[in-house]
């Protein structure tokens, strides 16, 4: 199985039944597959003109009431990201699947890049709450798509799923989960009557019930800073309560949130921190290195944003050097900078990497051995 | 088997290179091992490079990109030339004559073929030379069994071409039975 198929199957095992997109190299096996099967199963798939079109269409779907998911690629994350904004401000449940190929602009568009670890949590305007989950296998691909529309259903957000080219074009021998065992998350409908609903509510946390139209219940959308109606308010204490209110959703569930690989890494001293793709040449570097008696571990991030802190604190506390494999010019290294505090805390290294090749054991191998 | 075996099928764009790639990895599913098929590819559809790599283990694959090869196809001069210097020495080349005509390296265990030429003459066409010569190293390699590759490909290729693809498998099967003969 094909990585881009996982998430296209995960998406339909998580119960997406709207898909909105515009094709682009390297995710297209993701419309493709939903084009096919989607309106087999009752749902709806259309090909917008554009990415910001496709975003605007799957959170207005997703507000109707649908689980509803798009995918691209660099160009058209780009595009999305002011409608990415809209649907977190609005708190509107949808996924944002991005196979990221080199940019930026067109660039390399059948080459691996990890280039969109900042623009994934930061691409849009304003502080806004970010989910952003990185698989590093087809079956993770698969596992994550269903996570990441989970997450979206419970939080009430736009969670990015970002996958490397090379995963998402990669096919490899997957054993899938028993759907009996898959668990699937549905947003809370509201039971109040419908004059007594509030779209935000502040008393239930991020909880918060979520009714669709044209089901008897009012409420408006808007961009603009809202009250808990929905309707645009300028007083900044209702601003500031919103606002907070967006950050207390993830920082209140961080334990729900992250999610890590840690491999190796009991007796470690040097650390490798890295995702996807790179995380799978850390793997066999690490294999070689253990094989030679240098005592390395991994520690790989499943969910990047909300970044792991305390993880990485530990690991800053355990380990002499952490090296920092990433296939762009610095981007998941200054996190774990941040993070550095004391003397004693161990050296950040980089290796990095944007000519679309990977970085391949045999270098982070090399670069173990320099430091040990 | 015990470590896990690296093939690279390279050439050009056009040359159903990836067909043959994801062939040969559904093979290894279909006889129980673990595999991993990725593949890196210019924006063109036909010309330029392509390659695809298959991993087969019996052990959790790692890194899922060939870097050693235990066997090369190269289909161009091109590939062989870029590719030529990651065999393993133990390694197996295979090569296509049509095309490759200089060889940078003398590897142990090389295989002169105009697989290309022989498409053309025994089937009509060049476009089973990726079927035909996959295989060749299939036989040589013995890497799957013959009978997970009959069973892969008709399961990969569309109905209209099963019986193609069949007739070049068994010609690739008696061109190794019979090589050096």
């Amino acid at each position: 199985m094909q990585g881009n198929e996982a998430v296209a199957y995960g998406a339909l095992d998580a119960g997406v039944n709207f898909f909105a997109g515009y094709p682009i190299t390297p995710s297209t096996e993701v419309a493709e597959i939903l084009a096919a099967e989607l309106p087999k199963r009752g749902g709806v798939f259309v090909q917008m003109e554009d990415e910001i079109a496709s975003i605007c269409a799957i959170t207005g779907a997703s507000l109707a009431g649908a689980k509803a998911l798009t995918a691209t690629s660099g160009p058209g994350f780009s595009l999305m990201q002011e409608g990415i904004g809209f649907a977190k401000i609005t708190e509107t449940p949808c996924v944002v699947v991005n196979v990221q190929r080199l940019g930026p602009s067109t660039g390399m568009p059948t080459s691996p890049a990890q280039g969109d670890i900042m623009q994934a949590k930061w691409g849009s305007h304003g502080d806004s709450p970010s989910i952003v989950l990185y698989p590093d296998s087809v079956k993770e691909s698969y596992e994550l798509t269903i996570r990441a529309v989970n997450l979206a259903e419970k939080y009430r957000t736009c969670v990015i799923l970002l996958m490397d080219e090379v995963i998402g074009h990669m096919r490899e021998s997957v054993r899938l989960p028993d759907m009996a065992n898959v668990r699937v998350i549905n947003r809370i409908k509201p039971t109040v009557p419908p004059h007594w609903y509030k779209h935000y509510d502040e008393n239930q946390k991020y909880l918060s019930p979520l009714a669709s139209y044209g089901e008897g219940y009012r409420f408006h959308v808007t961009g603009l800073t809202h009250d808990a109606h929905g309707f645009p308010t300028n007083k900044s204490g209702e601003a500031a309560e919103m606002m907070e209110a967006c950050g207390r959703k993830i920082s209140y569930n961080m334990r729900d949130l992250v999610q890590i690989e840690s491999r190796d890494m009991e007796d470690a001293k040097i650390a490798i921190f890295t995702a996807g793709i790179t995380a799978r040449a850390a793997k066999a570097a690490i294999a070689m290195a253990r094989h030679e008696g240098i005592k390395v571990g991994l520690l790989r991030p499943l969910t990047i944003w909300p970044f792991p802190d305390d993880a990485v604190r530990k690991m800053l506390r355990d380990v002499d050097t952490v090296i920092v494999p990433e296939l762009n010019q610095g981007q998941m290294i200054h996190e774990i900078r941040r993070l550095t505090k004391d003397k004693s805390d161990g050296d950040v290294i980089p290796i990095q990497r944007v000519n679309g090749q990977l970085i391949t054991p045999n270098d982070i191998l090399r670069k173990i051995k320099e430091v040990c | 088997m015990d470590k896990s075996y690296e093939i690279r099928l390279s050439g050009s764009g056009g040359q159903g290179l990836i067909l043959a790639g994801i062939i040969l990895a559904r093979a290894a599913v279909i006889d129980k091992h673990k595999v991993t098929q990725t593949q890196s590819y210019g924006p063109e559809s036909r010309g330029g490079y392509s390659r695809a790599d298959v991993i087969i283990s019996d052990r959790e694959i790692y890194f899922p990109e060939a870097t050693n090869f235990n066997c090369l196809l190269a289909l161009t001069q091109e590939a062989c030339d870029k590719y030529l210097f990651d065999l393993r020495e133990t390694g197996i080349l295979i090569i296509d004559t049509t095309f490759v005509k200089n060889l940078a390296l003398a590897a142990d265990n090389t295989y002169e073929l105009p697989f290309t030429e022989i498409a053309m003459d025994k089937l009509g066409s060049p476009i089973s030379t990726n079927v035909l010569s996959l295989a060749f190293l299939v036989k040589v390699t013995g890497i799957v069994s013959e009978k997970a590759l009959e069973t892969s490909i008709r399961e990969s290729v569309k109905p209209a071409f099963v019986d193609l693809n069949l007739k070049a498998m068994k010609l690739g099967f008696d061109l190794a039975k019979n090589y050096g003969k």
